[in-house]
């Protein structure tokens, strides 16, 4: 297993940039999320790094092997990377142990052994492997596709939303399945993802992608509480953004008096207008009493494990709380809200520069 | 000339308007109303398909000599054609969403006009395609109308060549024949290009709750039972009536098998030939989509719109002209049947390779496998049944192809339709029914090949 790493890769369609200047670090043995909207480059970012495409600039490296950089261009047969299509690409021709016996070597191919020690690593039953493709359900054709990219020992694997187009339950026990196979083989891996919570529960770290450049690369609690910027932060979960006032290190806001963290470029924490990012887990709700701030209970929206509470705010603005628990209170209760842990403090929104161009 | 293209014009605008109401009404019948047995009419209604026009109208005429005037031309080439409207309206029934036309009947809408407005708008494209294919075959139909003495330009072309051998009447006869071929083959492929639109309610998941007849059911039977009965039953009967009259004479066995086997042998080399041509440019039009692709595989549509005697007379001429030598030998024949058949095998290659995406080329180039092991592991497996179905298609058609093999074949070389048509053309009925009995037998495979996958274009 090898460690990747891509290091100012640009690519363009036609006159479309795609991709550019994405720099990118995956160390060995660990799996890194690319996660991003539909549109943003990763599915193209995966298939530069298979070699299934060639960048404009830029370079890739698995281990200390350059495969692709100027002048040069390893093949995709050459390179030693494992690829995981989407919906799992099984060749419908064969059953599922020629699939996955498919790169071995001429004489490891009918090693009946081989296959069933792959089965075993995905999960899977060693008596699917005379089945045809079209026989398995949409996860047991992931497993399957996994073990055949797995198969040859590739010093790397893809995987190119290999979760999307299972339905939510199948879509659970799948990824313990494949995050349990790669673990136990080593593989470093890059998984390619429009789904938060898959990116968040299974990477080591994570890359968000947008417009075709990296905006942030962390482990994934790091990029959950310190978001590099407040579109991030709405992406990889739910955010309560409230404008605030900040003196000495304390955000005042409709919410009270929150401690507060820098989140800008510089170590110091500015005095003056910003934005303070809560997530609604941060918010908790007591029996209305004077000085906490008062919120009106607009709607509740009831899970089973928890319940997302719509609160009206005395400013007009709403704001939502996640709260667990069974005393979740009743539309139309006054109640006040206390936040716990830190609010992360964001540039102001630049509006008066956004509201004179939109009234001009 | 002028009475050539006034033949012509209403024998084309007559049958295909008779192929439209009856394709329509039936489709209507098989796939929207609760007629008893619908899965058998379907077949039942696809099977004339199975009897070539020539072996139709040599069915009719046989029984009834009165029929070479106008009507009977009408109603022999329309037994023999009206599955052409038939299929794809069928098939566009099958396809009409159900939601659909259950909204129109929310929006209190009656049966009729729920047909009206919601059904006919989406039927046009394949009404509109059935009916060109139609006049395309009509205008390059030379036995069938020869067999009932009715005068277009495609006999009269080939009364030309025969009189004067390729002087310059039958060139250009065949001049404008081509220019009307040209016109209808535009027209196809501007109606191809926005199948798109009538294509929105496809894959219906549920069931349609088929409209009961009631009452109309016994007259409903009665009329497609007339239907049947006169496209299907008529010219069975009487290759069968003719096989025991013609039997109490002599049957050329020994002919016979050589006969078949001739055919045979040619098709089965022009399935080959074809099919192998076809692979190269299905696959760019595939893989490597562009203008020159698409103009190359559009290119090829040219030849099944352009009549078989036209295809033929332009070889005769070139191989007369340059290559002296080859006139009258088989790769001769081979290259007209290549030429005219092309296209059935194009669209199913372009489908197969369609069905093979890319992304296994770049799974397998991702588990070390190099071009040609790709091409032999990948590629080829999953192209086979496709390569399969296309020379299946070429192999029939050559089967029953009359027009060309009269003008190209070596002398001496008899195919089952050239036999035929001899003896037919000596008032040898009971000669000639074998031949078209076992040109039947052939065609009957490729008839349930049509009837599963009918949303084919006009040039299949």
């Amino acid at each position: 297993m090898s460690s990747l790493t891509v290091e100012d890769l640009t690519k363009s369609f036609a006159t479309t940039p795609v991709l550019t200047g994405v720099d990118l670090h995956v160390p060995s043995g660990s799996l890194t999320a690319l996660l991003g909207p539909s549109g943003c480059g990763k599915t193209t970012l995966l298939r530069l790094i298979a070699g299934f495409d060639d960048p404009d600039s830029g370079s890739i490296a698995v281990g200390d092997r350059v495969v692709s950089g100027p002048g040069r261009s390893v093949a995709a047969r050459r390179r030693g990377i494992g690829f995981v299509p989407q919906e799992g690409g099984l060749f419908p021709h064969l059953s599922v142990a020629a699939n996955i016996s498919f790169g071995l070597p001429r004489r490891q191919r009918r090693d009946g052994g081989r296959v069933r020690e792959l089965l075993g690593l995905v999960g899977l039953d060693a008596g699917l492997a005379d089945r045809a493709p079209h026989q398995l359900s949409g996860g047991q054709q992931q497993r399957v596709a996994l073990a055949r990219a797995l198969a040859p020992e590739p010093s790397l694997v893809l995987l190119d939303e290999p979760f999307s187009s299972l339905d939510a339950g199948l879509r659970d026990e799948t990824r313990l399945a494949v995050a349990a196979a790669l673990t136990a083989t080593g593989a470093t891996a890059v998984l390619v993802t429009h789904d938060q919570a898959e990116a968040l529960s299974i990477a080591d770290q994570v890359a968000v992608l947008r417009g075709g450049r990296l905006v942030q690369l962390t482990d994934p609690r790091t990029l959950y509480r310190r978001p590099t910027d407040l579109d991030v932060a709405a992406f990889v979960g739910e955010a309560v953004v409230l404008d605030a006032d900040v003196r000495a290190g304390v955000a005042h806001c409709v919410l009270g008096d929150l401690p507060a963290e820098w989140a800008g470029p510089g170590a110091a924490l500015p005095d003056g207008p910003a934005r303070v990012l809560l997530r609604p887990e941060q918010l908790r709700l007591v029996a209305a009493v004077p000085g906490a701030a008062p919120a009106r209970v607009r709607r509740v929206d009831f899970y089973g494990h928890d319940s997302r509470v719509w609160l009206d705010l005395p400013d007009g603005g709403t704001v939502s709380a996640r709260l667990d628990g069974a005393d979740v209170p009743a539309a139309g209760e006054d109640v006040s809200i206390a936040v716990r842990g830190v609010a992360r403090v964001f540039p102001p929104r630049p509006v008066d520069v956004a509201g004179a161009a939109a009234a001009g | 000339m002028g009475e050539l293209l006034w033949n012509t014009t209403r024998l084309v605008l007559g049958t295909v308007a008779c192929c439209v109401v009856l394709g329509v009404g039936a489709a209507w019948l098989v796939e929207r109303s609760n007629v008893p047995v619908r899965r058998l009419w379907h077949v039942l209604l696809v099977a004339p398909l199975a009897v070539p026009a020539f072996v139709n109208s040599f069915a009719w005429i046989s029984l009834l000599p009165g029929l070479d005037t106008y009507g009977g031309a009408l109603l022999v080439v329309t037994l023999s054609y009206f599955p052409f409207v038939y299929l794809p309206v069928a098939a566009a029934f099958r396809g009409l969403d159900p939601a659909l036309e259950e909204t129109a009947r929310g929006l209190g809408l009656s049966s009729w006009a729920v047909f009206r407005r919601v059904h006919l708008p989406q039927l046009r494209v394949a009404v509109l395609g059935g009916s060109l294919l139609i006049a395309l075959h009509l205008l390059a139909e030379f036995g069938a109308l020869r067999m009932l003495r009715y005068p277009t330009f495609t006999t009269a072309i080939y009364d030309q060549y025969r009189a004067t051998f390729n002087g310059p009447g039958a060139t250009m006869l065949a001049g404008v024949l081509v220019l009307l071929c040209l016109l209808l083959l535009l027209a196809e492929l501007r109606l191809r290009g926005r199948r798109g639109y009538a294509r929105t309610g496809r894959g219906a998941a549920r069931p349609v709750r088929p409209v009961r007849l009631r009452r109309l059911t016994v007259p409903a039977l009665a009329a497609l039972a007339v239907l049947v009965g006169l496209a299907l039953i008529v010219p069975l009967a009487s290759l069968a009536y003719w096989m025991v009259t013609g039997s109490s004479t002599a049957l050329d066995v020994p002919g016979l098998v050589q006969t078949t086997g001739t055919t045979l042998a040619l098709a089965a080399g022009a399935a080959v030939l074809t099919v192998a041509l076809a692979v190269p440019t299905g696959w760019l039009a595939v893989r490597a989509r562009g203008r020159v692709t698409t103009l190359l595989e559009r290119s090829t549509y040219l030849g099944s719109s352009v009549p078989g005697i036209v295809v033929a007379l332009a070889l005769v001429t070139i191989s007369i002209r340059a290559t002296p030598w080859l006139y009258q030998t088989v790769p001769v024949l081979l290259a007209a049947y290549v030429i005219l058949f092309l296209p059935r095998a194009i669209v199913t290659v372009r489908s197969a390779v369609e069905q093979s995406p890319r992304l296994y080329d770049d799974v397998a180039a991702s588990l070390g496998s190099s071009a040609p092991d790709r091409l032999r592991r990948v590629t080829l497996p999953l192209l086979a049944p496709g390569l399969g179905a296309g020379a299946a298609l070429v192999f029939l058609a050559v089967v029953t192809e009359l027009t060309a093999t009269l003008l190209l074949a070596p002398t001496g070389t008899t195919t089952l339709a050239t036999a035929f048509w001899s003896a037919s053309a000596a008032l040898e009925y009971g000669a000639a029914a074998p031949y078209a009995v076992i040109m039947v037998l052939l065609s009957a495979p490729a008839t349930v090949l049509l009837s599963r996958d009918a949303r084919r274009g006009l040039t299949t």
